[in-house]
């Protein structure tokens, strides 16, 4: 988890992008992908997207490593979909609560592609940007209340710890008797003791951290910025990006008259 | 130097957000994601086989994701405490990779809205035992809703019916696991004395219901 | 080279006195105290004299921060003053800087350029002469040789306090306020930060507060020596004051009682039993597989050719056909025995395994490779690999005492915590009367255990395990951060247990607490993760 914050020695052309221009991005992505249900426009979006991995220095191993768990959530998604949403067209499978019709079938297919075009994105977007560069874009330039934005990326930098702690105080109990085993509701207990002795720690953490940054005069009106956030021709390809991959799915999906908007129902 | 915002905390503390508030509440939010994620490694073999047999069940763990709204604010007890908790909290998971791509800060904020809607009514005075069930059926609810009928939800397009089982699922899973959990962790963190801090220090010796 | 822009800093504190919020006695009461520009201050006393709460004051943090106590309703209560430069410390963010005892909370970024820059960037010092003094500061203090974007998770502990200094040094204070800035370090992690403490005082003629219980680490640095006592409305918090060695040689006694680190001064300990080492004497004698201790028993616990790691072993994708990846190990051949009635110390540099060693022996983790096998003396039925076992069979044979106490507290009172092993078993709650009495828990019963005071926690957690009569002892750093006291009463224990017949082994950097338990050591050598199969192995030296 703690190289998840880091990245690692990546050196591809998007890191070198703003934060702030690659998140409008991925946002105007999703919205337009979430607007319809549609395999079409679903599709074109994972295929540009695909093509950007290079450039955002993400190769498709290292996503099968880390992002299984996002393909295995689309599935379950579109199966849902599939067997929930009203039927029309034939039926292929009617088991009591279950039914699965042409539509339905369609709708969740859509649903799974769409999942995976709307993760995706956001894996890019992390992969080649760091949380220290992002938290410089979000005060300097979107202006967020800075101490905010440092006190959380602070606070962030302790997730590796957390996890680590998660790990030992778990080998800790187990040497005072509790077990990780045993019935659903000793292993219920075992996890809420342990959850508890974790916040105790994240607390006892936190606020050492808040004296340390306080001590260092943090927490002021004014302060200056070391690192200076700023724009360059890059992020304007990057925004151009942001516009062109969701209008060419939209498009897509119009022409083959597969545009389907979720607000205005979907029958 | 920078005195002001130090003489200001002295005289609006009960609103002004400290540094220890900001920092505390974000690694509560982190937390809370590290045991989330810890709890979900385990629950993959009861949540897959619920979605199959019955989707809509899933609502019934989603109170999981809200334990950062109603405890940041039951411990840091000041105004915009569960949506800035929630929040970091979807941050947290966007960073780590979620399957709801960037839709999950928008979840995270109306999650948090739910249940900071909840404090607000009681005008962040009462913090006991229904005020903070309260709050948990308040995000569980926000939680279904946004689900149901934004356009990045997942149940969009499920059936009526199947929609109104699972915002209720929600709703109950936000008051017991957010709600219910939460209250008892903030008792329990109070006895120890790491809240020392902070207002709810006194959670432990604070009547159940009034 | 010398900084100009350093001013050192003035204290004078007159009857000043603070009260925690929610708390009905002050953590300070009566405090006055001048220190010139310049000075170089040692703070002793018992625990609950203050020392902490000052620190905290004069770093500016109190009343509005997560400084112990420090109230969010103004239930906080302050009298008198305290001043710096003849200003109130909160006024002037910046002209002192406070170093705390956790490294990891020390660090605020996760680039080492950005964290040293951080405290600069508060002070609105200008972005390029925030960058000199980034590289001016990281020289000071030893790290120049490290890239500005160094992650600041890979650094180890003792570095970790160095680039705190550095942050602080960027801000340019004329206080350094050090809180046991070396309690959570190894030997060579202390002597790193304290010369570069050193190295830089030297340089901007800063006035230095250090807070300490080994007084040998600082007492060559600072020139002066104030002990704290917790005071009251009629006498003062100022116990003695003077030069270091006046001090020492006047407080002798009285310091010694308090449990502070007294140089030349090794706290009194019981003697092992005829056989055993000779309590301030040397190891036993033995090598191989000859117990080094004649009066040691049957081999309870054998690490073969182990190698160890914290990660679990990874499923590989679909490709691969999920399979299995196995972590790469940390330490690799280890091969050692645990006997009844004999300690095993395991040493090592930082970062050679020690504590995943320790903890893989005591059937908490899976080994990488190799094996750890119980003797059936030991194991008695439940089989052979302690790792397998339920945590209810683990507790009664191997126990484990983990570095930090807050870890293994599983309830909300003291006497349910001691009780709670025995419940598990069902039997064994008469010891638990025997232990209260025997590590002085007895006044402590009902309190939480969250909330008592470092070395009460410590023996309180040894108390825990022993309570579940295990057979073999593990302990991790059990002596870091105590106090003399403390420290003393864990060995004396401990060499009881070892008398007993029960078998300890210990992951420790303490020379002197090894030499109390005797038995034999160890080493573990330096990590080579790149090169698996040249990795050192532990062998177990005399």
């Amino acid at each position: 988890m703690r190289q998840a914050l880091t990245l690692g020695g990546n050196r591809a052309l998007l890191t070198r992008a703003n934060p702030l221009a690659k998140f409008i991005g991925v946002v105007l992505i999703t919205i337009a992908l979430a607007l319809s249900i549609d395999w079409v426009s679903a599709s074109v979006a994972l295929a540009f997207e695909l093509l950007l991995f290079p450039l955002a220095g993400l190769t498709v191993a290292l996503l099968w490593q880390r992002g299984w768990p996002l393909i295995l959530a689309a599935a379950v998604g579109g199966w849902s979909t599939a067997i929930l949403a009203p039927d029309h067209g034939r039926i292929l499978l009617d088991a009591g609560i279950w039914s699965i019709s042409e539509g339905s079938l369609q709708l969740g297919l859509g649903f799974l592609l769409r999942g995976l075009a709307i993760a995706l994105p956001a894996v890019l977007l992390m992969s080649c940007t760091d949380p220290t560069d992002l938290a410089d874009a979000l005060a300097q330039q979107a202006k967020l209340p800075h101490r905010f934005v440092l006190g959380t990326l602070a606070a962030m930098r302790l997730v590796g710890l957390m996890a680590e702690e998660w790990q030992t105080i778990g080998m800790a109990r187990r040497a005072r008797g509790v077990g990780s085993h045993g019935n659903p509701v000793q292993r219920l207990k075992a996890t809420l003791g342990q959850s508890f002795g974790l916040l105790v720690q994240a607390v006892r953490r936190a606020s050492r951290l808040a004296v340390t940054m306080e001590a260092r005069g943090f927490g002021g009106a004014r302060r200056t910025w070391a690192r200076q956030a700023t724009f360059s021709r890059l992020d304007a390809w990057v925004l151009l990006g942001g516009i062109l991959i969701p209008a060419a799915a939209v498009a897509a999906a119009l022409g083959a008259g597969t545009w389907n908007i979720v607000l205005l129902g979907q029958q | 130097m920078t005195d002001i915002s130090a003489q200001q905390t002295l005289t609006t503390g009960r609103t002004h957000w400290r540094v220890v508030d900001i920092v505390v509440a974000a690694l509560i939010a982190v937390a809370g994601g590290v045991i989330f994620w810890a709890w979900s490694q385990g629950s993959n073999l009861v949540s897959v086989p619920l979605n199959a047999v019955y989707p809509p069940l899933t609502g019934l763990y989603a109170g999981g994701w809200m334990i950062p709204a109603a405890l940041g604010m039951l411990i840091i007890r000041k105004p915009g405490a569960a949506l800035f908790c929630e929040t970091v909290a979807a941050t947290g998971e966007l960073i780590m990779g979620s399957q709801y791509g960037a839709s999950v800060l928008f979840s995270g904020f109306v999650q948090g809205l739910g249940a900071e809607l909840v404090f607000a009514a009681f005008l962040y005075k009462r913090f006991n035992l229904p005020v903070s069930l309260l709050a948990g059926a308040g995000a569980g609810l926000f939680c279904g809703l946004n689900d149901s009928f934004l356009p990045w939800g997942w149940n969009i397009a499920y059936e009526t019916g199947d929609k109104l089982a699972y915002i209720i699922f929600c709703a109950i899973s936000g008051a017991v696991i957010a709600g219910g959990l939460s209250w008892l962790a903030t008792r329990g963190l109070a006895k120890t004395g790491v809240l020392a801090s902070f207002a709810s220090r006194r959670a432990a010796s604070e009547p159940v219901f009034s | 080279m010398t900084t100009p822009e350093v001013r050192p800093a003035a204290i004078s504190a007159r009857g000043w006195g603070w009260r925690h919020a929610g708390r009905s006695r002050p953590a300070v009461s009566g405090l006055d105290l001048e220190i010139s520009p310049g000075e170089r201050v040692l703070l002793l006393g018992p625990s609950g004299a203050g020392k902490s709460t000052l620190l905290h004051a004069l770093a500016g943090v109190l009343g509005d921060s997560g400084a112990p106590g420090a109230g969010d309703d103004a239930d906080a209560d302050e009298t008198g003053a305290l001043l710096i430069d003849g200003a109130a410390p909160r006024a002037q963010r910046g002209r002192a800087g406070l170093m705390q005892q956790d490294p990891e909370t020390q660090v605020v970024l996760s680039r080492l350029g950005d964290d040293v820059a951080f405290g600069a960037e508060n002070l609105a010092v200008a972005p390029a002469e925030i960058w000199r003094r980034v590289a001016e500061a990281l020289d000071d203090v030893g790290l120049a040789g490290l890239p500005l974007e160094h992650p600041t998770s890979a650094l180890s502990g003792g570095q970790k306090q160095r680039l705190a200094l550095a942050g602080i040094l960027a801000m340019r204070p004329g206080l350094l306020l050090l809180d046991e800035p070396t309690a959570n370090l190894d030997p060579a992690g202390v002597l790193e930060v304290r010369d570069a403490v050193g190295r830089c005082l030297d340089k901007t003629g800063a006035t230095l507060v250090v807070v300490e219980h080994r007084v040998a680490v600082w007492k060559d640095l600072v020139d002066r020596i104030v002990v704290l006592q917790p005071g009251s409305a009629t006498e003062s918090a100022v116990l003695l004051d003077g030069p270091p060695d006046r001090v020492l040689e006047q407080a002798r006694d009285m310091l010694i009682a308090a449990g502070v680190w007294v140089p030349g001064h090794v706290p009194a300990t019981r003697a092992r039993a005829a056989g055993g080492a000779d309590g301030q004497g040397a190891p036993g004698q033995g090598t191989g597989d000859t117990p080094a201790d004649p009066a040691a028993g049957g081999l309870l616990l054998a690490a073969e050719k182990l190698s160890v790691s914290r990660e679990r072993p990874r499923r590989a994708g679909l490709l691969k056909g999920f399979g299995r990846i196995p972590p790469a190990p940390v330490q690799a051949g280890i091969t050692a025995q645990v006997r009844a009635g004999e300690a095993l110390t395991v040493t090592g540099p930082n970062g050679s395994g020690k504590s995943t060693f320790a903890l893989t022996l005591a059937g908490l983790l899976p080994p990488a490779a190799g094996t750890v096998s119980a003797a059936t003396e030991l194991s008695r039925g439940a089989g052979i690999d302690p790792y397998t076992w339920k945590a209810q069979q683990l507790i009664a044979r191997i126990g484990t005492v983990f570095q930090e106490p807050e870890h293994q507290f599983v309830t909300g009172r003291v006497l349910d915590e001691l009780m709670f092993g025995p419940r598990q078993l069902g039997r064994g709650e008469e010891r638990v009367d025997e232990l209260l009495e025997r590590l002085r828990l007895r006044d402590l019963v009902d309190a939480n255990p969250y909330t008592l005071s470092g070395g009460e926690k410590r023996r309180l957690s040894v108390a825990t395990v022993l309570a579940a009569h295990p057979q073999v002892l593990v302990l991790d750093e059990p002596t870091f951060g105590q106090d003399a006291n403390t420290w003393a009463e864990l060995a004396s224990f401990l060499s009881e247990l070892l008398d007993a017949g029960t078998a300890v082994v210990s992951v420790t950097h303490d020379a002197e607490f090894s030499q109390v338990l005797g038995g034999r050591e160890l080493r573990l050598g330096a990590p080579q993760p790149e090169l698996p199969g040249r990795m050192a192995p532990g062998v177990a030296a005399p």
